[in-house]
């Protein structure tokens, strides 16, 4: 498709400065409202015209949306917050590394600068079928354009497919997972704070969406408790190119383990399917075992149980084994098994 | 959206406003300020016509009609004449765009004009003295010949200018993971490098003189 240049369509732009009268808003607004948070992924679907909201508001004047705060339970991170100050903060970078070595890998620096926490977990699909405004499934028609014999689909799902064969592209997403966020949603009936995991939803669920938020809804803060503050993390994230690309896969875990046993452990992957996968079978098959390459061998097995390749992503079945044996048994001992 | 004819009214009395402002003249900067604070609801914030706004761009207080949709890109080059921030991509995919707001490096072309307001846009026009001294980092490029066609620079000037205000003395591979978010189409990344290698040591010779 071409690159159009011109400047974007006409919208009504909104800058609330409370998060009250964003809420008022947006609720006002309904299906015509679009929430803007850092727009990195809100400008593209703009500017190529593929979605046209009449109406967009504008997070960033908001002031109690934006840092990281210390609690009670552990962190509390608003929204706005951006991936730069996620990456920098020295209580993340102390306690919750995996979150910080997550976003350190986003996109660019300058993107990081601008990007934020809410958005990074909430930014949409990257098929390019549908990103480019096919009328597939997920945008509301009745056909996948990827799941075809000729279909580019070398970054589609491996899991959990149902007819739309989209991943879900966060790669901060995991790392919640893994440490246990909470997600707190203001909406109409008021404030709710649900489990990182239950945030995300598949084309099971409903096909249109990645994630839960519905118009009226914002998603405000992202709690992290300190239940794994400090435990043995790993992430690692495989992409064609080393800056801008979103992941091919991904994977995060917290570990703890104790006199050579893992005592408990919380595993997520992206990229696999269309949301990210918190992997309870594998972490309820390590539990108690040795954290060595061949207790990683065979979590990394158990992980693509079911797991079904397309034409052109077959690669990501053992990609995704090694990610898992690499995660569970060290960089050094898990040697790559194809 | 249900409410056509009220928006209608705020558009009219909203022009009307602009228009009174400008024969008013000494009542522009307070405009923007007017507009921004109006941020209950059924107010005159609606519309999608451009409006008046005054951005703080290399140091100086710039008037500029803007659209509620344009891109801080756009509004440099079509509305303040400051070509020198390049526009590649449009989508934040290449780093040509880049301008300092508040000392930290952004893709002008995915920034929106009206979200800059309270604060400080820096471009490429902005890094030389006003008596025409260039900065340490464009003299870096001078010394060691850093771009072929330099279509890209004024993104990786800035990037670095913007890198190097938080670490003055990098290694070649930190600088390298700076200025990661710009794209040279020429592959002419080594010697960029080396030319913003030689900005970083020119910037902290400058800064002990």
């Amino acid at each position: 498709m071409a690159v159009i240049r011109d400047v974007m369509p006409a919208f009504d732009l909104f800058q609330p400065s409370s998060i009250a009268d964003a809420q008022k808003l947006l609720q006002q607004q309904g299906s015509d409202g679009w929430v803007l948070a850092g727009g990195m992924d809100s400008f593209d679907w703009l500017k190529d015209r593929i979605k046209k909201p009449k109406v967009v508001v504008d997070l960033s004047g908001i002031a109690e949306l934006k840092g990281i705060r210390s609690t009670a339970e552990g962190i509390e991170i608003g929204a706005m917050t951006t991936l730069t100050e996620v990456v920098e903060h020295p209580l993340i970078k102390e306690k919750f590394k995996l979150l910080a070595d997550a976003a350190e890998l986003v996109a660019s620096p300058q993107i990081r600068n601008q990007g934020t926490i809410g958005g990074n977990v909430s930014q949409d699909a990257r098929c390019w079928y549908y990103r480019a405004g096919w009328p597939c499934y997920r945008a509301g028609g009745n056909i996948c354009y990827a799941d075809t014999p000729e279909g580019r689909n070398r970054e589609h799902a491996i899991l959990y497919a149902d007819r739309c064969v989209a991943v879900n592209p966060s790669d901060t997403a995991p790392a919640l997972i893994a440490l246990d966020a909470k997600f707190v949603i203001r909406g109409p009936k008021g404030e709710r704070a649900i489990d990182a995991e239950d945030y995300f939803i598949g084309p099971d669920i409903d096909i249109t969406s990645l994630h839960v938020l519905r118009p009226g809804d914002l998603l405000t803060a992202i709690r992290i408790p300190s239940t794994w503050a400090g435990a043995q993390f790993y992430f690692e994230k495989v992409r064609d190119r080393n800056v801008w690309d979103f992941p091919l896969l991904n994977v995060a875990s917290a570990m703890v383990v104790s006199n050579g046993g893992i005592e408990r452990i919380r595993i997520a992957v992206n990229g696999a399917a269309a949301r990210p996968l918190r992997l309870r079978v594998v972490e309820d098959a390590v539990r108690g075992k040795p954290a060595n390459a061949a207790t990683g061998e065979s979590a990394g097995k158990l992980a693509v149980q079911g797991a079904v390749p397309l034409q052109f992503n077959a690669y990501k079945i053992p990609l995704m084994r090694n990610l898992v044996k690499r995660a569970i048994g060290g960089v050094a001992e898990a040697t790559w098994t194809s | 959206m249900g409410n056509t004819g009220d928006k209608e009214q705020n558009k009219l009395s909203r022009r009307d406003l602009i228009k009174g402002v400008i024969a008013g003249g000494a009542a522009v900067s307070s405009a923007s300020y007017l507009f921004r604070a109006s941020t209950l609801l059924g107010q005159a914030t609606r519309g999608a016509g451009e409006r008046l706004l005054t951005i703080n761009v290399n140091g100086q207080l710039r008037r500029a009609d803007v659209m509620r949709q344009e891109t801080l890109a756009w509004t440099l080059r079509h509305k303040l004449g400051l070509t020198g921030t390049k526009l590649g991509c449009d989508r934040a995919e290449c780093g040509s765009c880049t301008v300092l707001i508040d000392d930290v490096p952004y893709y002008a072309c995915s920034v929106l004009t009206h979200t800059v307001r309270e604060r400080k846009v820096l471009t490429v026009e902005g890094l030389a003295s006003p008596e025409g001294k260039l900065h340490p980092v464009q003299q870096g490029v001078i010394d060691e010949q850093g771009f072929q066609c330099a279509f890209c620079m004024p993104g990786f000037l800035m990037a670095s200018v913007g890198f190097l205000k938080t670490n003055p003395n990098p290694t070649r591979s930190e600088l390298a993971q700076g200025l990661s978010g710009n794209l040279c189409r020429c592959q002419d990344y080594d010697k960029i490098l080396t030319a913003m290698m030689r900005g970083a040591a020119n910037m902290r010779e400058a800064s002990r003189a």
